[in-house]
């Protein structure tokens, strides 16, 4: 607070000083009127960086302390005891975590995969830049950016049996009944519900950040190409592909990071059922935390996942930069 | 421009063909990847029964039944009490007699939505207003650690929400900032700050450090020059950053269920909880749906420029 009440005076004091000022460099002139640059440029960042701290390091190390201990937060009362690392092994030798955590698996992977075949080929497609790309475009990118829970909750009304368009449409597709399936209602299907309204929803950023990789490769090398008389095939495999990579390698990590922590579009979609078929580890790590409450258990099972995504994508970036440099 | 140059440009042209064919497959997965968008926006303007037809009704006759159960409470009454009640003053008092029901006040659907603008905006002037000083600092002076700091605000984005939901519950709860605009504020600030620092920084960094030096050299202080020379032209990176922010705070969902129960609530939790009479009232929730997209599907039609830089930090550039 200090620091701010110094800067209005200081501002006066260089209305008056002007023709002083001209005489010598202006950086000396700035240092004159009692604030460094080196002060301005903390004054500029402690703000963000102080609140950083405060709503993301100093909580991460609280849940650290809260994994170690059995602290339950509807009980404030009973004094908290510290219980090593018993929270880790029962998470880690639990059979129901690593069904979560299997769901979890195969929805990051499908719905990636789903999106980076569907956003690469529309990519690909818009970049021949037909007329009335650009609106179409737009339209594309619309889903991705709605709020995910609500985006889940209308996807409830859609895959209704009776009265949802999307099994009607399927229905007269595929020719069944419309009625003698249900997406979010069947452990068969329900994964992949989620799974088809991430990829709904997800695919447009891939399709972004492809088209953005599209861009930037420059036209002499396609050039260079058709004058040696290569195909298109061997263009596309030894040109785009290559120069692609690196984009389609940053939209999958965001994109897994993303998925992996997905909470909200399946919480108003199926809410882990039916059973446990959709549930993900981050749906039971909320369950576990604000329904049943256990505090400490949960933040272990938080930590854990956190350094799972934290390592996985260090690995990741790693690989990345190796294919970059090529 | 030489021939070759000309010849070199045809061949790299798709052909009509190829135009013709991408574009056909492009719009025809606009067209398919809009339909539910479509959907829940007729379904607004459904009744209760056409909105669980069988088979669902694509005509119907348009009626805003949904929109005024959206914004009401509504309670059922004896036929022979509705028979005894003078005639109805407004078209949506009429409309909700027609189902022997009478309005008994405004839905909470209002008071969410303006707890979503005002938790929206609040949280993105904060953000962009501490984002740009940031930025700022980051762009035009030597700070040590640098790279350091500015790894350690992109890292903050990577966290998992959650990872630290739990804490910040209790943190909350201790310093009485639950269930209040402020400490929703706060929270979505933190998150977005990242993004502006990142975003902004891009953004300043093009504006040549030249045009604050004139104005120094002509006397003026670092904060006047930062304030006539970059602030004017860094204003579109400033809105097209407000935008993002604007659009997480709007939609976030996770932690305003966890943090808010009744007054600070926004919009996102409570569309799931509208309810009609004997099950889901479809048709005011297409119309709360609509009304909670509309902003967003605004803002996406003016940002179309700047998408790009957005999800991806200005890591990417065109």
């Amino acid at each position: 607070m200090t620091d701010a009440t110094n800067i209005a005076p200081s501002g006066g004091v260089a209305q008056t000083e002007r023709p002083q000022r001209s005489r010598t460099s202006p950086i000396i002139g700035a240092k004159l009127k009692g604030l460094s640059d080196r002060s301005i440029a903390w004054l500029f960042i402690s703000p963000t960086i102080l609140l950083l701290l405060a709503i993301n390091i100093f909580p991460l190390i609280w849940a650290i302390y809260l994994s170690f201990t059995n602290y339950r937060a509807n009980k404030p009362g009973v004094p908290v005891k510290w219980i090593g690392l018993r929270n880790y092994e029962q998470i880690l030798s639990s059979e129901d975590i690593w069904g979560y955590l299997q769901v979890t698996a195969h929805f990051v992977v499908f719905s990636i995969a789903l999106q980076v075949i569907l956003g690469f080929g529309l990519a690909l497609l818009i970049n021949k830049r037909f007329k009335g790309h650009a609106t179409w475009t737009t339209v594309i990118l619309l889903p991705m950016m709605l709020s995910p829970a609500v985006v889940g909750y209308f996807w409830t009304y859609l895959f209704q049996p009776q009265a949802g368009i999307f099994n009607y449409i399927v229905g007269f597709f595929a020719g069944i009944a419309p009625d003698s399936f249900t997406m979010i209602g069947d452990v068969n299907l329900s994964p992949w519900a989620i799974v088809l309204v991430d990829t709904w929803m997800w695919t447009p950023y891939v399709m972004l950040i492809c088209l953005a990789g599209l861009r930037s490769i420059p036209d002499y090398i396609y050039e260079a190409a058709e004058i040696d008389r290569a195909s298109q095939w061997r263009q596309f495999w030894h040109i785009t592909v290559p120069m692609v990579l690196p984009f389609l390698m940053l939209a999958v990590l965001f994109r897994a990071i993303e998925n992996f922590k997905m909470f909200d579009m399946v919480v108003d979609l199926t809410s882990g059922g039916p059973g446990s078929a959709t549930e993900l580890a981050s749906i039971n790590l909320k369950r576990e935390a604000f329904e049943n409450w256990r505090t400490g258990y949960s933040s272990a099972f938080a930590i854990i996942l956190f350094v799972t995504v934290f390592g996985a994508a260090n690995i990741y970036v790693k690989f990345l930069n190796k294919v970059k440099q090529r | 421009m030489s021939a070759a140059a000309e010849s070199a440009r045809t061949v790299l042209e798709p052909s009509p063909r190829t135009k013709w064919l991408s574009g056909a497959f492009v719009i025809l997965y606009a067209l398919v990847a809009s339909i539910p968008l479509v959907w829940i926006f007729m379904t607004g303007f459904k009744t209760p029964q056409d909105a669980i037809h069988y088979p669902p009704k694509v005509f119907f006759d348009p009626s805003l039944e949904g929109y005024v159960n959206l914004f009401t409470t509504r309670t059922r009454q004896t036929p022979e009490y509705m028979a005894s009640l003078p005639p109805a003053e407004t078209w949506y008092d009429a409309l909700v007699r027609t189902r022997n029901m009478v309005i008994a006040g405004p839905s909470p659907f209002g008071g969410r939505y303006v707890n979503s603008l005002i938790v929206g905006f609040g949280s993105t002037f904060l953000a962009v207003f501490l984002g740009t000083l940031a930025a700022y600092g980051f762009s035009r002076f030597k700070v040590p650690i640098k790279d350091d700091l500015l790894f350690f605000i992109l890292s903050t984005r990577m966290m998992p929400p959650i990872a630290v939901a739990i804490p910040i519950y209790l943190m909350y709860r201790a310093l009485g900032l639950s269930d209040t605009h402020l400490g929703l504020i706060i929270l979505y600030t933190a998150v977005n700050i990242s993004l502006a620092v990142w975003l902004l920084k891009g953004f300043i960094d093009e504006i040549p450090p030249e045009y604050e030096e004139a104005a120094m050299i002509d006397g003026y202080t670092r904060f006047q020059a930062f304030r006539m020379a970059v602030l004017p032209q860094a204003v579109t990176g400033i809105a097209a950053t407000a935008i993002f922010c604007l659009i997480f705070s709007w939609n976030e969902y996770a932690f305003a269920l966890l943090l808010t129960s009744g007054t600070a609530q926004t919009a996102p939790p409570f569309i799931p909880t509208i309810i009609g009479e004997g099950g889901l009232d479809w048709p005011a929730v297409g119309a709360g749906t609509t009304l909670f997209l509309l902003p967003i599907v605004v803002f996406t039609i003016l940002l179309r420029k700047h998408l790009l830089r957005g999800i991806t930090f200005g890591a990417v550039r065109k």
